[in-house]
This record gives structure tokens, sequence and C-alpha cells, in this order.
């Protein structure tokens, strides 16, 4: 039979030399490669202690950003629901009300914008499709969660602190993104 | 302090030295577990059982929890009474090894002098040979009453291995035996103590590595642990057990290795016996103490290379396993004791 391709290798059927079936030297050479392991570097990270640092570009979860000021900068334009592959996101949009100029940049904003991590592919789309610089992936990945009404994401969980009032919890979650 | 013609002191010395052999046995058992996995994850580059208590020491103790907590489940189809005696029996069979292993030599409370050994019997070895071959029943009980097909065919599997290879085991022993001139454990260590003699291992290296290679199938050791081979039998003979009657089973393969450890330490090590150090010139006290301590050093070096083997060597086919035992080991052991037989003859100048 013609082989696929060529890199079958026949097997070897020659009986076992003495030296192979006193069995004790091939022993003892594997103990002396498990013994070396002792003083090897242990690659284990201490998981809720320690944590792997993500690539720069890892898309993590979302957050609707603000800008300078701490308003929010999204318009509720649906261009990242349009974009979305995986159908994930929801939003409705408000007209921005006398005396709330301090909360939303523009006229127009997203009374409700919701993000279903279930259904959520972290593609990165969205973030390339918002004009506004308004949605971007963070560094960070979604918790579990014991029901799955509990991965539907709204408003209160995506948006980020407000950079005039907590400014620490603002640049934490900001991470390395600019 | 004698009584109806009874030593009542020695009873309660006896029993006291029983307690305490049996519950160090246990606690060694213990952490034993606790040593294999971390052994396990050292030699594979991994950090072990961790995070309960400092370093994970409280592990197993969480371990034990778990096992008798768990539900207690008893097959409706198994022979019930054999069901729950098998792991007794395996248990009483790992534990009475102990008896007739010196510890140490003696101590001395109040002029009177204890040994520290349960009993020191003339036939000493063959009393925990007899009791190793007990130790199969356990398994093969087990097996059979779980009304399992895996489980019966690794109590065989390891029915037989146990049966092949404690021939080529008592073979080896020959030889021990024609150097010290007799069975009882103590005299083999004090034999090997002696000024001028070397241990057993000196004049028997190939008796030592049959016997180790046939320790470490009767304790079912890797590469001879076919009754628990998990990819072929499932579990092996426990299968079917759960809770603390499976927790007997894995701890008395745990105390049979602390005590074929033990054994191996006495007839070719040296027992309690330190290298270089004349015990003679201490106080028996403190002799005794530096004696146990020596043991148990031994001891846990048989147990980490046991460990470090698990960790290395992959599982013996059957026919492997057999074809070892019975078209290898077994005229090996004939060969060394005819040498050493003809040797001591020499040596004689008969």
């Amino acid at each position: 039979m013609q082989a696929l391709t060529n890199r079958a290798q026949e097997v070897s059927r020659k009986p076992m030399t003495f030296m192979e079936r006193l069995y004790i030297p091939g022993i003892l050479k594997g103990m002396a490669i498990t013994f070396s392991h002792i003083f090897k570097k242990q690659p284990t990270i201490r998981y809720p202690e320690q944590k792997r640092e993500f690539s720069p570009v890892f898309r993590g979860l979302h957050v609707l950003n603000r800008d300078e000021e701490g308003r929010e900068r999204c318009t509720a334009c649906g261009l990242c629901a349009v974009a979305c592959p995986a159908e994930a996101i929801t939003m409705e949009a408000a007209e921005r009300e006398v005396g709330q100029e301090n909360l939303y940049r523009e006229e127009k904003y997203a009374a409700k914008y919701e993000i279903n991590m279930l259904r959520c592919i972290f593609c990165g789309l969205c973030e390339e499709a918002c004009p506004k610089d308004a949605i971007y992936l963070s560094e960070t990945f979604a918790p579990a969660n014991f029901t799955r009404t509990g991965f539907i994401y709204g408003k209160d969980h995506l948006l980020i602190p407000n950079p005039v009032t907590e400014p620490e919890a603002y640049a934490e979650a900001k991470g390395q993104r600019n | 302090m004698t009584l109806l013609a009874v030593d009542w002191l020695l009873i309660i010395e006896k029993l006291v030295l029983i307690a305490i052999i049996v519950f160090a046995s246990l606690g060694i058992a213990l952490y034993t577990t606790f040593a294999e996995r971390k052994v396990a994850a050292v030699l594979q580059d991994r950090p072990g059982p961790n995070r309960a208590g400092p370093f994970g020491l409280l592990q197993p103790f969480a371990d034990g929890l778990k096992l008798i907590m768990k539900e207690e489940i008893i097959p409706t189809s198994s022979n019930k009474a054999l069901f729950v005696l098998g792991p007794g029996l395996a248990m009483t069979a790992a534990l009475m090894t102990c008896s007739v292993i010196p510890w140490s030599s003696h101590i001395e409370i109040f002029d009177r002098k204890i040994d520290l050994q349960i009993a020191d019997i003339n036939i000493g070895i063959l009393y925990i040979f007899g009791v190793v071959s007990m130790g199969v029943y356990g398994m093969m009980i087990g097996g059979w009453a779980s009304n399992n097909k895996f489980s019966l065919m690794a109590a065989l599997r390891g029915a037989s291995q146990a049966i092949s290879y404690e021939l080529a085991m008592g073979l080896s022993l020959i030889a021990v035996l024609m150097l010290s001139g007799s069975l009882s454990l103590k005299t083999i260590v004090d034999g090997q103590m002696a000024a001028g003699s070397y241990w057993n291992i000196v004049y028997q290296p190939l008796g030592f590595i049959i016997f180790f290679v046939c320790a470490l199938a009767e304790c079912n050791r890797t590469p001879f642990d076919l009754p628990e081979a998990e990819n072929e039998l499932n579990f092996g003979y426990h299968q079917e057990y759960s809770s603390m009657k499976l927790g007997f089973y894995l701890f008395s393969e745990y105390i049979n290795m602390i005590m074929s450890s033990a054994v191996m330490a006495s007839l070719y090590f040296g027992g309690f016996d330190v290298p270089f150090l004349d015990e003679s010139t201490l106080a028996p006290n403190i002799a005794a103490i530096i004696g146990v301590a020596a043991l148990l050093t031994k001891i846990a070096i048989f147990i980490f290379v046991f460990m470090w083997i698990r960790w290395t060597v992959p599982r013996f086919r059957y026919d492997q396993l057999m074809n070892l035992g019975w078209k290898t080991m077994i005229p090996l052991a004939l060969f060394n004791m005819l040498v050493t037989g003809a040797l001591i003859l020499l040596k004689a100048g008969v």
C-alpha cells in the first residue's frame, strides 16, 4: 500500500538484548531523569495570589469609557451592536435632559446597554466599530456566575469608575490600555 | 512485680509499646500519603498540595476527614460479611508485621530493661512472611466479595503476583539467613552491628535487589501495581469500596510500604545501626533514641525510593510480570543462594 506521507517509520521488532532484558540500566536511567526534575524550576503560577500577565493585546471584559471630565462617551449609535458577530450587544437610546451635561458628553446617550457575556466571543469588533472610543476590551475576563442572567452585564457592570470622583478605581479599571 | 506467676509489668510494657507502634505507623502512613503526593509533584515540576495549612501539612487530615464523611456503600449483590471483612483483614495483616521488627536496642527506666521490640520470636522473619501472605486474603476477599468482574480480575492478578514474587523473596532471604544463622530479626540486626562486621548489603547486593523488587511487587507498588491498574481494571480490587473501607485498603498499602522498608532496613542495612558509631559506648537510653532515629531515616529513604520508582517506571504487562518473576527472579535468587552457600563453605575451610 502506498503511504500517504513519507513520515512513517518502521517499528523495530527485534528481540531485546541482554542489557535491555536486565531492565535495571534502563530503570536507573529513567530514575536519574526524574530525580533531575526535583531541581528544576516549577512553571506553576499559584493562581489566586499570583496571576499570569496578559499580553498587551489581550481582549477581556468590556468597559464603557468616560472622558476626562467623567462624562459617558457612548451616544448609543448602535454601531457596536451592528458590528457584533455574536449579537451580544443590546442598547436603548435616550435624549439628554437639561442639567445632565456633566453626565453625558453628547445629547444622546445609552439609557440601557447590555452585553451577554455568554454570547460574546471577545473579538473586539465593537471596539473597532465605535466612533467615540466609548467601548474597549479590558485586561480581565468575566468571572464565574451561578445563573445565566448573571452573565448579562448592564451599565452598572460595564461603566468605568468616574475619573474625577474616583481616580484610583478609574486607573485600576483602565489598566495598561490607552 | 509478679502476681500469679505472671510478670504484669511486662504485659503493661508490651501493651504500651504496641499502642505506640500502631499509632505511630498509622500517623506515619497518614503522612506517607502526603509525602507521596508531594514527591509526585516535585518529580513532575509542580508544587503539589499546598493549600491546607502551612505547606499543605494538614492535607492528610482533610483527606481522612473526606474519606470518613463519604457515603458508605455496600453493593446489594455483594457478599456482605466478606465485603466488610476484606479491608479489615488487609489492615490487620499490614499492622501485624510491625510486631517483630526491632525498632531499637533497649531503654532503661527505673532499672528495668525494656526491649524496643514487641516480640523477639526466634522465627521472626518466617512470621513476617506468614502475615504478609495473609495480606493477600484482604485483597482477594475484597475483590471476590464485590461481585464485580473487574474487582475479581484484579484480585486474581494480585494473588498470583503476590504468590509468584513471594517465592523469589523467600529464596533471596535464605542467603541472608545463611549468613546470620538465625531467623530472629533481632539477631540478624545484632550480627550486622557487631564490631568488624558489615551490613548485609555488602555481602548480598544481588539478594537485596531481588528482595527489593519482590517487596515492590508484594506492596502492589508501581511497576507491579497490576491489581490497581486504573486503565485496564477501572480501579482494581477496591473498585466497589467507598468511605473508610476504601481508606483502609489505601492505608494498608502505605503501612505495608513502611513495614517492608523496615524489614529491608533490618535485613540488609543494619536495622537501627548507625554506621561508624559504636553504640555500646553511649548510655543505653541515648543509644536507643539514636537507633530509632536511624531506623526511621532508613525507612524514610526506602519510602522515597518506592515513590521515586512509582513516578518513573511504567507498569509491567501481566505476562512480563510473570516472566520476570518466574524466569528471572527465581533463577537469580537460586543462583545467589548457591553462591552464598559455596562461599560460606569455602570460608569455613571445609
